[in-house]
């Protein structure tokens, strides 16, 4: 053995192989434990869509309900909150909806499917607060005449109007999220799924 | 890059401790199968750690709770299955690496001087670690958990006088409940890996400070050439790591092939009672500890209670456990290896491993009146193998020790 001339060569190919089949086979055993970080069947089961009955829902009245832990607001719009949507563009951060906050189909003036019923994520998109429920038209302490009726973030500020938008000179950088939902009848809302996926 | 090194070198002996414990720790050269054993034991500690980190995060310590949740990681969590296997599994693999570990020190004399005190780190370590599967099996609360926990903490109470307060005392309770199941859990996270951890450590240091036996037990510090390097002695990296590696694979494949296709072995590994849930009034059909513990459950079930007393069983199962410590002494043989032992030494070894198995089979069966006799004659030539070691290590002709290492 001590004879011969040590294939330095042959070495480093063996080293360099054995390397990269040891990395591969630690990279494979790394996908179990980093998987076992995701959320579990328990608590995707506990994330699966939810059912809210809409029949008893009056105008102006706003129910909560929680959603991957996430509270979801579902209030009713009347005629004149209907409207009054449609003229503050002007102080509205986003008013065409440009930024990815809302599926599709909700991407319209109401940001909603049924233009009377908003559905609505309740986390302010600053820092994660849930914004307080403000429908009552020239509140003074949201400014008077100015105030449409909207949402309040009680911590740090932030204003949105009766469909989640944000408004100018507030810490939240973009509108309030819409979540995914569907009607399963017309008192029946689905929240977690989109219309087609059902 | 050396300039990278030149700095940490000026902070932390990093080259220093490379090169004093691997690339230029020499080790004889003459290593066999048996020395994969230490290697296999440190790959486990770490395997076991590292599942246990992640079971750990998806477990709950409350008697109320923590059955439930093991069988949460079994179903809901992604590949909750294969982390908890894993550690199951080792927990025995652990086992056969660690007594393959000491059969090796047996064979070549390992534990003769200089090395007495790596021998007693050894079993101090090998005790930990009884301890530490033993409260770690309490954990998934299942029957055996808690009847096992039971049998093995009422042993305490036979201790005259303070048994009883002994007792309350390790269950925090009057009978093994949730504060028992909260300590072990405590003890089994993180104070007995850490006291593990620190063991090795130490058991490595002494090992490195005299240098690694060998097949031959012959000392290859008495012969260095002029530069002051063992001559049969070749560097630890690349020459063992690199072999160690290749034991390692071979290891992970029967290792692997157990967690995947066999994780309850049969009952040895994951006793069926354990997936029913505990129940403090109904006790299992049939109760025994696990693979690992059964030859010292065999001693303690072969002594009869004497004077009303469980005591001199409770006594004899330690007393097996803790005369391990004595072996360094107990031989008088002038040579360590088997290879150039007498004759009387290699019979005695072998009964006594024929015995520590056939201690082991038994305490996994019920008892009738022919295993209880056979447990009595085992358990008296367990303890005659130390009790007339210094004898028969010391008659016999001994072949004569070759100055330097042997090639097969």
């Amino acid at each position: 053995m001590s004879e011969q001339e040590i294939d330095l060569k042959k070495r480093r190919f063996l080293t360099g192989a054995t390397s990269v089949v040891g990395a591969v086979g630690v990279g494979f055993v790394l996908v179990p434990f980093l998987s076992s970080w995701m959320p579990s069947a328990r608590a995707k089961a506990a994330g699966a869509p939810v059912d809210v009955d809409i029949t008893k829902l009056e105008e102006g009245q706003l129910v909560r309900v929680l959603w991957r832990k996430k509270p979801i607001w579902i209030f009713k719009r009347d005629k004149t909150a209907l409207d009054n949507l449609l003229v503050q563009d002007n102080n509205l951060v986003d008013p065409s909806n440009s930024e990815n906050q809302q599926p599709v189909y909700a991407k319209n003036a109401y940001r909603s499917i049924n233009p009377e019923v908003a559905v609505i994520i309740g986390i302010c998109t600053h820092l994660g607060c849930s914004p307080t429920y403000r429908p009552e038209v020239g509140a003074t302490d949201l400014g008077g005449d100015t105030w449409k009726g909207g949402f309040y973030c009680p911590c740090h500020g932030s204003k949105f109007d009766l469909s989640g938008r944000v408004f100018k000179g507030a810490p939240a950088p973009i509108n309030l999220a819409i979540p995914p939902y569907h009607y399963v009848s017309d008192s029946l809302i689905r929240i977690g799924i989109d219309p087609k996926a059902s | 890059m050396d300039n990278n090194k030149n700095w940490i070198d000026q902070r932390f002996p990093l080259t220093k401790v490379w090169n004093e414990h691997l690339a230029e720790y020499y080790t004889p050269r003459n290593f066999n199968f048996w020395y994969f054993f230490g290697s296999l034991a440190i790959l486990m500690l770490v395997i076991q750690i590292l599942t246990g980190v992640f079971l750990t995060m998806h477990y709950k310590p409350d008697a109320a709770l923590a059955f439930a949740s093991v069988e949460y990681i079994m179903r809901d969590v992604d590949w909750g299955w294969l982390i908890r296997y894993i550690h199951s599994t080792g927990a025995s693999a652990f086992f056969v690496v660690i007594y393959l570990h000491m059969y090796r020190g047996l064979l070549y004399g390992s534990y003769k001087a200089p090395r007495e005190l790596i021998w007693i780190l050894g079993m101090v370590l090998y005790i930990a670690l009884m301890a530490e599967a033993f409260m770690g099996y309490v954990l998934p609360w299942g029957q055996m958990s808690y009847w096992g926990a039971k049998v093995i903490i009422n042993l305490f109470g036979s201790f005259p006088v303070v048994g009883d307060i002994i007792v309350e005392f390790i269950l925090g309770d009057y009978a093994v409940g949730d504060p028992t199941l909260n300590r072990f859990f405590s003890l089994h996270v993180i104070a007995l890996p850490l006291i593990l951890v620190i063991l090795v450590f130490l058991h490595i240091v002494a090992l490195h400070t005299v240098g690694s036996n060998n097949p031959d037990g012959v000392e290859i510090k008495k012969n260095k050439d002029k530069n002051g390097i063992p001559k049969d002695g070749i560097p630890f990296h690349p020459y063992y790591s690199v072999k160690d590696i290749m034991g390692v694979v071979v290891f992970l494949m029967i290792f692997s092939s157990i967690v995947f296709f066999a994780p309850a072995l049969n009952g040895y590994f994951l006793e069926a009672p354990n997936f029913v849930e505990a129940n403090p009034l109904k006790t299992p059909d049939h109760i025994a500890p696990l693979w690992y513990l059964t030859p010292f459950y065999s001693v303690l079930r072969a002594i009869p209670p004497m004077f009303g007393s469980q005591l001199p069983g409770v006594l004899a199962m330690f007393a097996a456990l803790l005369i391990l410590i004595a072996l360094p002494w107990l031989d008088r043989s002038k040579v360590k290896s088997i290879r150039y032992r007498s004759w009387p030494y290699k019979v005695a070894l072998t009964i006594f491993v024929i015995t520590f198995i056939v201690l082991g089979w038994l305490g996994m069966q019920a008892v009738t009146p022919l295993y209880s006799l056979m447990a009595q004659i085992f358990t008296a030539l367990y303890f005659a193998f130390f009790i007339l070691m210094p004898w028969f290590t010391s008659i016999g002709k001994t072949k004569p020790v070759p100055e330097r290492t042997t090639e097969h």
